[in-house]
């Protein structure tokens, strides 16, 4: 059976969750909500999955699909009050992430005048300083893995450290999957370290890929490929419409 | 009790230049769209707009209405980023305070408290800090001696937010799966206005809906408008969901400034009656064309 490089990455969304107990799961984007959802169901029954909207869903749906039990209501005041409260992990997409693992969401360029407006900071300031934070990068490109990222939005550990210890206390920046690798920052004054390289993929590439110097130390295994009751699960259940498969090619 | 019965055009006159105004509702959802369509109307700039942007930011902005806006983001949902406010900001006709939406919150809430900060973690460390030199810091005077950042008060001069229903006193009601912010932004104002879908007697409120859907009472509001459809072409659930097929059509004409000319034309060029007439003639023209 072969195993596409999509069907890799949530096993390693997955994975991020992974001992996390009673907390709420945030994917942001489709492949970590497959992750999240796979988690609920394999290792992390425990985890509080919602439709994105409102609802905390009791059951597990597809990609797409309404929860056939509701188990609780979460509008967004809730959410914040989540947030703060701090039992939650939050995957977060990146238009850029840099080295000592700040992240960009609101503009490419000089703030005043940006060549790229994007979203806004959103709430990644205060996921950062407040919940585990993981982050989720479909496309890895020296683009997107940079030096230093164009507006600090999610804050990483050294910003943290020199916040003070109110923005450092409940900081948890935990790890970023791409397509390629999964990495985190445990490299030398925090930064950026290359922890598994999805098979089929050359530590060599990933460094290629990277805007910034990339910690490695030693030999790298590789990104542990999903079992077979993930893959159905993945397959027949999560995403029957290959959705995955368009978001990381094969 | 008293009638506080208004049209957009009353609650316009109330705006005057300069004032900051808040905006209901978040990105594309229950956005109080006739208000803002009937503010497009008239002469009023130079306004301050508070808002969890959609396509309200992006009307205003292009319309040249906004000095300033405070937000977290811009969106219209379905499609990610607004067209018109990426204009404003590549073309930095706008000055902009980026804040995390959760700060945001807790400005309205100090606003709304009468106080003039309240102490977060969210911001500490961030360029939300860098690019906004009023933000402070404060240090508990508790033995914990931390240092958060003091969200200062985002004190509002009018509040505009749109509800599925309520009475002429005031009380009004949101049926939809959440309130937003919509309390808060009126609790932070000076005037509150609030436009819905219909207006009906107070007993018929929650004859067929549960007591905790009324989230505005009349002491938080100042004047209602009765405007059916008026949060289009944003969500107002369950009356009626986003129009995502209009909403694809304001985003692509407002990629482009000859789109944009036209479709401000076709659409924006009269009042709100009229408005309604051309997206119907746009949904006759989609199914005739799809035929």
């Amino acid at each position: 059976m072969i195993v596409t490089r999509a069907e890799v990455c949530a096993a390693a969304l997955s994975d991020l969750f992974r001992d996390d107990g009673e907390i709420m799961a945030s994917p942001m984007g489709l492949l970590p909500t497959v992750g999240a959802r796979l988690a609920k169901l394999t290792h992390g029954p425990d985890l509080l999955i919602t439709d994105g909207e409102s609802l905390i869903m009791g059951d597990v749906p597809s990609l797409g699909g309404q929860p056939g039990v509701v188990e609780g209501w979460i509008p967004f005041r809730t959410v914040f009050d989540v947030v703060a409260n701090g039992r939650r992990h939050v995957v977060m997409g990146a238009t850029q992430v840099d080295r000592q693992g700040n992240q960009n969401i609101s503009c490419i360029g000089d703030y005043a005048k940006p060549t790229r407006q994007l979203l806004g900071v959103r709430g990644a300031p205060g996921n950062t300083v407040n919940n585990k934070t993981s982050y989720w990068v479909p496309k890895h490109s020296p683009r997107v893995l940079v030096d230093q990222v164009d507006m600090v939005s999610g804050v990483g550990r050294r910003r943290a450290l020199q916040a003070g210890p109110a923005a450092a206390r409940f900081h948890d920046v935990h790890r970023v999957v791409t397509n390629l690798a999964v990495l985190d920052f445990t490299g030398p004054d925090h930064t950026i370290r290359l922890i598994s390289v999805h098979p089929g993929v050359s530590v060599g590439e990933v460094r290629a890929a990277s805007g910034c110097d990339v910690d490695v130390d030693g030999d790298v295994p590789e990104t542990r490929l999903p079992t077979a009751e993930e893959l159905t699960l993945v397959r027949e259940v999560l995403d029957p419409r290959s959705l995955r498969n368009r978001e990381v090619p094969a | 009790m008293r009638d506080k019965m208004m049209t957009t055009d009353g609650v316009v006159a109330r705006i005057e230049d300069g004032m900051t105004v808040g905006i209901g509702g978040w990105g594309s959802r229950r956005k109080p769209m006739a208000l803002v369509r009937a503010l497009l109307r008239s002469d009023v700039t130079d306004l301050t707009v508070v808002s969890y942007g959609g396509p309200d930011v992006g009307l205003l902005c292009a319309a040249g209405k906004v000095t300033k806006l405070v937000f977290a983001f811009v969106s219209l949902d379905s499609i990610p980023l607004e067209p018109l406010f990426r204009s404003a900001r590549e073309s930095a006709s706008i000055e902009v305070e980026e804040w995390d939406e959760g700060m945001f919150q807790t400005g309205l809430r100090a606003a709304a408290q009468r106080v003039p900060f309240l102490p977060m973690r969210a911001g500490l460390g961030s360029d939300v800090m860098t690019h906004n030199p009023r933000l402070r810091t404060v240090t508990s005077p508790y033995a914990d001696a931390e240092e958060l950042l003091a969200v200062p008060a985002l004190e509002l001069d009018v509040a505009l937010v749109h509800m599925n229903r309520a009475d002429k006193h005031g009380n009004a009601q949101y049926l939809g799966p959440d309130p937003y912010f919509d309390d808060l932004f009126c609790l932070a104002a000076a005037q509150r206005f609030v436009s819905t879908e219909q207006v009906v007697d107070t007993a018929a409120l929650t004859a067929d809906a549960p007591v905790q859907t009324l989230l505005l009472n009349r002491l938080m509001v100042d004047g209602v408008v009765e405007t059916p459809r008026g949060a289009h072409f944003t969500t107002c659930a369950p009356d009626y969901d986003r129009d995502e097929p209009f909403q694809k059509a304001y985003a692509a004409a407002a990629a482009d400034p000859d789109a944009w000319a036209a479709f401000e034309q076709r659409f924006l060029s009269g009042d709100e009656a009229a408005y309604h007439e051309a997206v119907k003639a746009f949904h006759a023209e989609q199914s005739g064309a799809s035929r």
